[in-house]
């Protein structure tokens, strides 16, 4: 999977305009064969050791686990990846595969500002123009990674076209990569759009599944029985699940943002309440009305924030292999402050999400039973906006 | 015979070139569009395109954009845009239509009901700029049986492609002037005439050019390379521009005639 029309079963392809279908062929074409060679996987997997800190820890959660009283819960540690979250896995490998295809700049969507600053930060180390779009009510929630990304050499571009938010950055990047396909690369942050990325973007992933899958059985000499991770478009999820789809003992559940409730309009819970649709060049689950226009996400958490979810997922919840489940804000903040207050790790609003699950969850497992959950990111961004929701002594 | 074939034939007859304006249904509402198509037959259009607004335009820029969200303001569906089509023909339109759509209202719509329902209102041709070749067969299937053309978009960028794009093409072949979204611009592609010329070679169907073409200077330059010349954002800029003129009854008639001399001195 996918199969040569980027398929996974009838979801993916390549809903793209023409001028754009070469781009993503030759794009497809220099990563299989960059793939092959060792001195592409050598590069990539240096960056990841020595400058992303690789491999991130595995690391048992014992005082979570004691409060919850189930369950034996293990967090993947994406947040202390250099720029604090998994992101700058797949930014590596992109940017690598950029200079190796001769390509002098990027471009780059970004809704919370976690993929931008994550682009921007490789774009310096290897020396690319780099260009990030940003919706502009993004560029107003989250301007310190505005100014991150600008600290690190790149130009930020406010998007001001429809909702001005993570799904309008995507067109906006789209409609400047249609008019410099020829000496541009595109950067995508998620496991989304069209054919090759969804691909491309799960195998840079996948690091977090393997790693874990590794060190889960020099812990435990054996298999988690669940995985868990948030899911807006998708990439942390897909990166932990892909090396474990094959091991049918290990359960996995995607954690969707319900926002204010998926029986309210206010929520991204896209596999939960969305239906099959075409959107930013793929097939999959979609937020839309009856004739099809895509209707806008709301979640607490920037990146979660997204009508869209990438083509795989679809796959694995049609199929049964995963199934997906909602999160409301106000559960994820009361996970976060959990977590925080338990571990001494303030997680990302994002990855809250999938604290929260394992919240729900975990108590009902026995205590011999081992989950894996996806730790996306650090919550150091989304400071600010957790003091306003919390209100200044809502602690 | 489908009604696009039957006019570019009859152009050829008289050795004119077809002026095939597109503006967005609904904008800025449904009856204004049927009065704007009725002026634009007046001033010497040969197709129409009628574009169905959508949320999330991939290949249309900052104009066309604009005019969809004040379309889906006040919820104009791709069924409305449809029924344009026939509410124009009760009027004494002869023109042929063009549906312009993105994939997903007709993938919403079910690709049965879809072609049925524009088959019925008599609509032409279709054009989807987010069906590449690769996606199209369910949809090229269907466009053959009820002899609607699927109209392809050939780009600059195509290269190698254009054999297999115009082997699959009916109606006319739509060459795309230059790298990016539909809108305004200066300059067109460095070796538009090279790329017109291969698209030329490769079908015996009309060729035409779209995308960036905003005056009479440029429209004449377009045309005398090519079969007919595709005017969108332009147009839909007067529409936008004349907005003030439409909305008063004392002044409607002069916004009308306003956007009508604009197509009309595009025509070659």
């Amino acid at each position: 999977m996918p199969d040569q029309y980027g398929r996974f079963g009838r979801f993916g392809g390549r809903y793209v305009p023409e001028t754009l279908m070469n781009a993503l062929l030759e794009l497809e074409e220099a990563y299989h064969k960059n793939a092959k060679d060792p001195s592409f996987q050598e590069e990539v997997n240096y960056l990841l050791k020595q400058y992303s800190g690789r491999p991130t820890p595995l690391y048992y959660a014992e005082r979570l686990t004691e409060h919850l009283g189930g369950a034996k819960i293990y967090l993947k540690r994406e947040d202390l990846n250099h720029t604090g979250a998994h992101k700058i896995n797949n930014t590596i490998g992109q940017a690598v595969l950029a200079k190796r295809m001769g390509k002098k700049k990027v471009i780059a969507e970004t809704g919370a500002g976690q993929h931008g600053v994550a682009t921007a930060t490789i774009a310096a180390l290897l020396g690319l123009e780099c260009k990030v779009f940003m919706g502009e009510e993004d560029t107003k929630r989250q301007q310190l990674n505005v100014f991150r990304m600008k600290l690190l050499g790149a130009e930020v571009v406010p998007v001001t076209s429809g909702t001005r938010t993570l799904k309008d950055a995507g067109n906006e990047t789209l409609r400047y990569w249609v008019a410099n396909v020829e000496d541009t690369f595109y950067i995508l942050g998620s496991v989304v759009g069209p054919h090759p990325y969804p691909m491309i973007v799960r195998d840079f992933q996948r690091v977090i599944g393997d790693e874990a899958r590794k060190q889960i059985l020099e812990e435990e000499g054996r298999l988690p029985d669940l995985a868990i991770a948030c899911v807006g478009g998708g990439s942390n999820a897909m990166g932990l699940f892909y090396p474990f789809v094959g091991d049918e003992s290990v359960r996995l559940m995607g954690v969707e943002a319900a926002g204010r409730g998926v029986d309210t309009d206010e929520h991204a819970a896209t596999i939960t309440k969305g239906t099959e649709g075409v959107f930013q060049g793929s097939l999959s689950y979609l937020l839309q009305d009856q004739y099809g226009q895509v209707q806008p996400a709301h979640s607490i958490s920037a990146g979660l924030d997204y009508p869209g979810i990438g083509p795989e997922h679809a796959y694995l919840s049609d199929s049964g292999r995963a199934e997906y489940v909602p999160v409301t804000d106000a559960e994820a903040l009361e996970a976060l402050q959990l977590l925080s207050r338990k571990e001494g790790i303030i997680p990302a609003l994002e990855s809250a999400h999938a604290i929260a699950q394992t919240i729900k969850v975990a108590p009902t497992m026995p205590k011999d039973s081992i989950i894996v959950v996806s730790l996306s990111g650090r919550g150091d961004k989304d400071v600010e906006s957790i003091m306003s929701y919390l209100g200044g002594d809502g602690l | 015979m489908n009604r696009i074939d039957q006019r570019f034939a009859e152009l050829k007859e008289r050795g004119e070139k077809a002026l095939i304006p597109f503006l967005t249904v609904g904008d800025p509402d449904l009856d204004t569009t049927v009065d704007i198509i009725l002026r634009l037959e007046e001033a010497g259009a040969d197709v129409i395109e009628l574009g169905v607004p959508y949320s999330d335009p991939l290949a249309d820029g900052p104009v066309i954009q604009r005019s969809s969200q004040r379309a889906l303001t006040h919820q104009v569906t791709i069924l409305d845009c449809i029924r344009t089509a026939s509410a124009c023909r009760k009027r004494g339109s002869q023109l042929p239509f063009i549906l312009f759509t993105y994939y997903n209202p007709v993938l919403q719509l079910g690709l049965d009901h879809f072609f049925e329902t524009i088959a019925e209102h008599d609509i032409s041709g279709l054009i989807i700029p987010d069906l590449p070749i690769e996606e199209s067969g369910p949809v090229r299937e269907r466009a053959q049986a009820y002899q609607i053309h699927l109209i392809p978009l050939v780009a600059p960028t195509s290269r190698e492609r254009i054999q297999q794009i115009t082997s699959q093409a009916a109606g006319f072949l739509y060459c795309v002037s230059s790298l990016g979204v539909t809108g305004t611009r200066s300059e067109f592609y460095d070796g538009l005439q090279a790329f017109v010329d291969s698209v030329k070679q490769a079908t015996d169907l009309p060729v035409a050019i779209g995308f960036g073409i905003s005056n009479r200077e440029q429209a004449l330059q377009m045309a005398s390379i090519s079969d007919g010349v595709v005017v969108g954002s332009a147009i839909v800029r007067q529409i936008e521009e004349a907005m003030p003129l439409l909305s008063q009854a004392a002044t409607r008639e002069e916004g009308l005639l306003q956007i009508r001399d604009f197509v009309r001195q595009l025509k070659a």
